[in-house]
């Protein structure tokens, strides 16, 4: 059995085959169906199982975005629930982004930090606050709300100012490490809510514990985004950007401080890493993706308030990181899906099961047992498996292979440079002869 | 003429003095041992120079030019790099990323250029990982590329922090005991690779060892500490027959 299992793993027209028919049948399904949660699902798994086929990756990627921008979208359209689905799915995309801005600073950086989601709060009130009248309270020029027009700007503004924050708590903060900075961040993360929370005198910024209300649809081209499926579509081409922008900096210079930084800080300072710059850098651009998503969860809403943004959603970002593998992009993007699907619609969908069961009179569950009230106790269960079983997370973590015979192509170049072949060879006779002398 | 030029550099830990008053010089393209008994200021002196400590008092001049009072990164950048006692690898990353970290201060991939991967970036990129390659072979360790760095043997993680060390380009590197825990073999390869590769990268080397049969073997001119003072300095001969050297540290068997 295992060996058929290798086998398949290496052929890729079977595999191709099976993947084709598993598509068509969960599209089908989909369309079909009135209400099919089971093959909504299949059908966003997948894209896992495009990770796993051995294909090229250009054609992997050509493949996902096909399912991505096309597939998913029309099959979920066949029934009434289209528009929840595409609500799930956009949220995906949202806590996707984020936890790929995470998995920069703890992930990368190793940087703990457990106030993440008031990156988020800051780009959703920069939007909310200039898209509604709130901003005419403070503002000495301009007419406010600005309208959906400026959303695309605000993406924008809304990663700067989260970058700008980001800049601004690390400062401070970056001078303590490990656990305490993770105590730190925690209190800053609080910090940030209550003050939008309590923002609403002598001067009314963000509208306090009330919330700002009515935020403005984006527009494009003078036509108004208000479904979640339109926002399905641009909260994917943010999450592509995001995904290629993570992508790049891992590979790069940049991406290998950070690692170099979270493995040893005295080695990576003694090879010319500027220490404070770096973790700055690593903080400013996690938080930068954090709050362009902010911005656009705010236009999805239409309503923020201060409860959207507390530390139990920072913690539920640090789960996705962790369950899907510190520092592996594949891996904390299946996190982040996994978790954001358990939480908006496995578990919504088995507690309208108990309560129809409830209702019928077949069985009894009292209401304190419904599965929705069970989401705090399920992540912390999967969070002691994780750590017990499975430290590295559901994909773990990779080192990019390099490949030795491109980077040995010019090796005719550095034998010339080294006549002699192997010194170290070479000169061994002399070398010993020389020791003893020296001792005799 | 000196490469790095340090006079009259103390430094005070509340009341413990762990250097006093050394002074010595690394003449260019040459090789130096510091030597001394454990506790007698070796790596204190070594992180001193290297700006991991800032001196009580005295100055340190790399090219003439001061160093003191920069941080470690800085200095690196101005040429000097090291390896550390206790091996300080980054484990995680394969052995040629641990290189290609090394070269950090050489690449001049900036955020834009990395996300919006010009064509410039992606061909230095692929540069430096040729000549990390390059000195992976020199190190005979071009087959354990893609191996993670805490899964190679100590003899090797040893010469890959060499390596990383030179992949920074330093004008003057600093060999903080990098022959311990070796065996005899691995030792004695390792003074090969010390010996020349000064030569083929034009770097002087300053290194703390205890093995006096490498130290005498290689080094041109040595340094005495013993609790944080100078106390001999001279080529191979003029320590190995010093009596104070011999009393604080030799001992009288290794005369005889």
């Amino acid at each position: 059995m295992k060996e058929k299992l290798s086998a398949f793993k290496l052929h890729k027209t079977p595999q191709l085959i099976l993947f084709v028919a598993f598509v068509i049948v969960t599209s089908l399904a989909l369309y079909f169906s009135q209400k099919s949660v089971i093959s909504f699902l299949l059908l966003l798994s997948s894209l896992l199982f495009l990770y796993y086929m051995n294909l090229k990756n250009r054609t992997k990627w050509m493949i996902g975005l096909i399912l991505l921008f096309i597939l998913i979208p029309f099959a979920s359209s066949g029934g009434p629930a289209f528009q929840s689905y595409m609500e799930v799915a956009t949220m995906v995309g949202i806590y996707v982004s984020m936890a790929l801005g995470l998995n920069i600073v703890v992930g990368m950086a190793g940087l703990l930090d457990m106030g993440f989601i008031a990156f988020f709060a800051v780009g959703a009130y920069a939007y909310s606050i200039f898209a509604t009248p709130q901003a005419s309270n403070f503002m000495p020029f301009g007419h406010y709300p600005l309208d959906g027009n400026s959303f695309w700007a605000f993406l924008i503004i809304g990663a700067i100012a989260a970058a700008i924050t980001g800049v601004l708590i690390g400062v401070p903060v970056l001078r303590v490490k490990g656990d305490y900075l993770a105590i730190v961040t925690l209190g800053f993360g609080e910090i940030i809510r209550i003050v939008f929370n309590n923002s609403d005198s002598p001067i009314n910024f963000t509208g306090g514990a009330m919330g700002i209300a009515s935020v403005a649809h984006p527009k494009i081209f003078g036509y108004e985004l208000s479904f979640p499926n339109q926002f399905y579509f641009v909260t994917l081409v943010i999450l592509l950007f995001t995904l290629f922008a993570v992508l790049r900096l891992e590979r790069s210079k940049l991406g290998r401080s950070w690692k170099a930084i979270r493995e040893n800080e005295i080695a990576a300072q003694a090879m010319g890493i500027p220490l404070v710059k770096t973790k700055l850098m690593a903080f400013a651009l996690g938080a930068s993706f954090s709050g362009m998503m902010g911005v656009v969860f705010a236009a999805k809403q239409q309503f923020i308030d201060p409860t959207s943004f507390t530390l139990m959603e920072s913690f539920t970002i640090l789960v996705m990181v962790v369950l899907g593998g510190m520092g592996s992009v594949p891996g904390v993007i299946l996190g982040a899906a996994v978790v954001t699907i358990l939480n908006l619609q496995v578990l919504t969908e088995l507690t309208n099961w108990v309560n129809q069961l409830n209702l019928s009179g077949v069985v009894s569950i009292p209401d304190a047992l419904s599965p929705a009230k069970m989401q705090k106790f399920i992540f912390g269960a999967l969070l002691i498996i994780f750590a017990l079983y499975k430290t590295n997370g559901l994909i773990p973590a990779k080192n990019r292979v390099f490949d030795e015979k491109k980077l040995a192509s010019d090796k005719s170049n550095s034998k010339d440079n080294d006549p002699k072949g192997n010194p170290m060879t070479t000169l061994k006779d002399k070398d010993s002869k020389e020791q003893t002398k020296i001792y005799s | 003429m000196p490469i790095l030029e340090v006079t009259n550099i103390t430094k005070q830990f509340g009341g413990l003095t762990a250097n006093s008053n050394v002074s010595m010089t690394v003449e260019e393209d040459s090789i130096t041992a510091v030597i001394g008994p454990n506790g007698a200021g070796k790596t204190t002196f070594f992180n001193m120079i290297t700006g991991v400590y800032q001196p009580t008092s005295g100055e340190i001049k790399l090219n003439n030019e001061s160093i003191v009072g920069l941080k470690p990164d800085m200095v690196a950048k101005k040429g000097i790099s090291r390896t550390f006692q206790n091996i300080r690898l980054f484990d995680e990353m394969s052995v040629i990323e641990n290189v290609l970290v090394g070269m950090h201060s050489h690449l001049k991939a900036n955020l834009l250029s990395i996300l919006l991967d010009f064509p410039v970036t992606k061909k230095e990129e692929i540069e430096a990982e040729k000549e990390a390659y390059r000195l992976l072979e020199y190190f005979g360790l071009s087959s354990l590329l893609n191996e993670k760095a805490c899964n190679l043997s100590y003899g090797a993680q040893r010469k890959l922090e060499i390596a990383r060390a030179l992949a920074t380009k330093p004008k003057l590197i600093l060999l903080d005991e990098p022959a311990a825990g070796m065996n005899p073999k691995e030792t004695k390869e390792l003074t090969e690779i010390i010996r020349q590769m000064g030569k083929e990268f034009h770097t002087s080397v300053l290194l703390i060892e205890h093995d006096m049969k490498l130290v005498m073997g290689i080094s041109e001119h040595i340094i005495v500490l013993d609790h944080g003072e100078k106390i001999a300095e001279g080529n191979p001969d003029e320590i190995r027959s010093n009596q104070k050297v011999i009393e604080a540290y030799l001992g009288s068997a290794a005369v005889n």
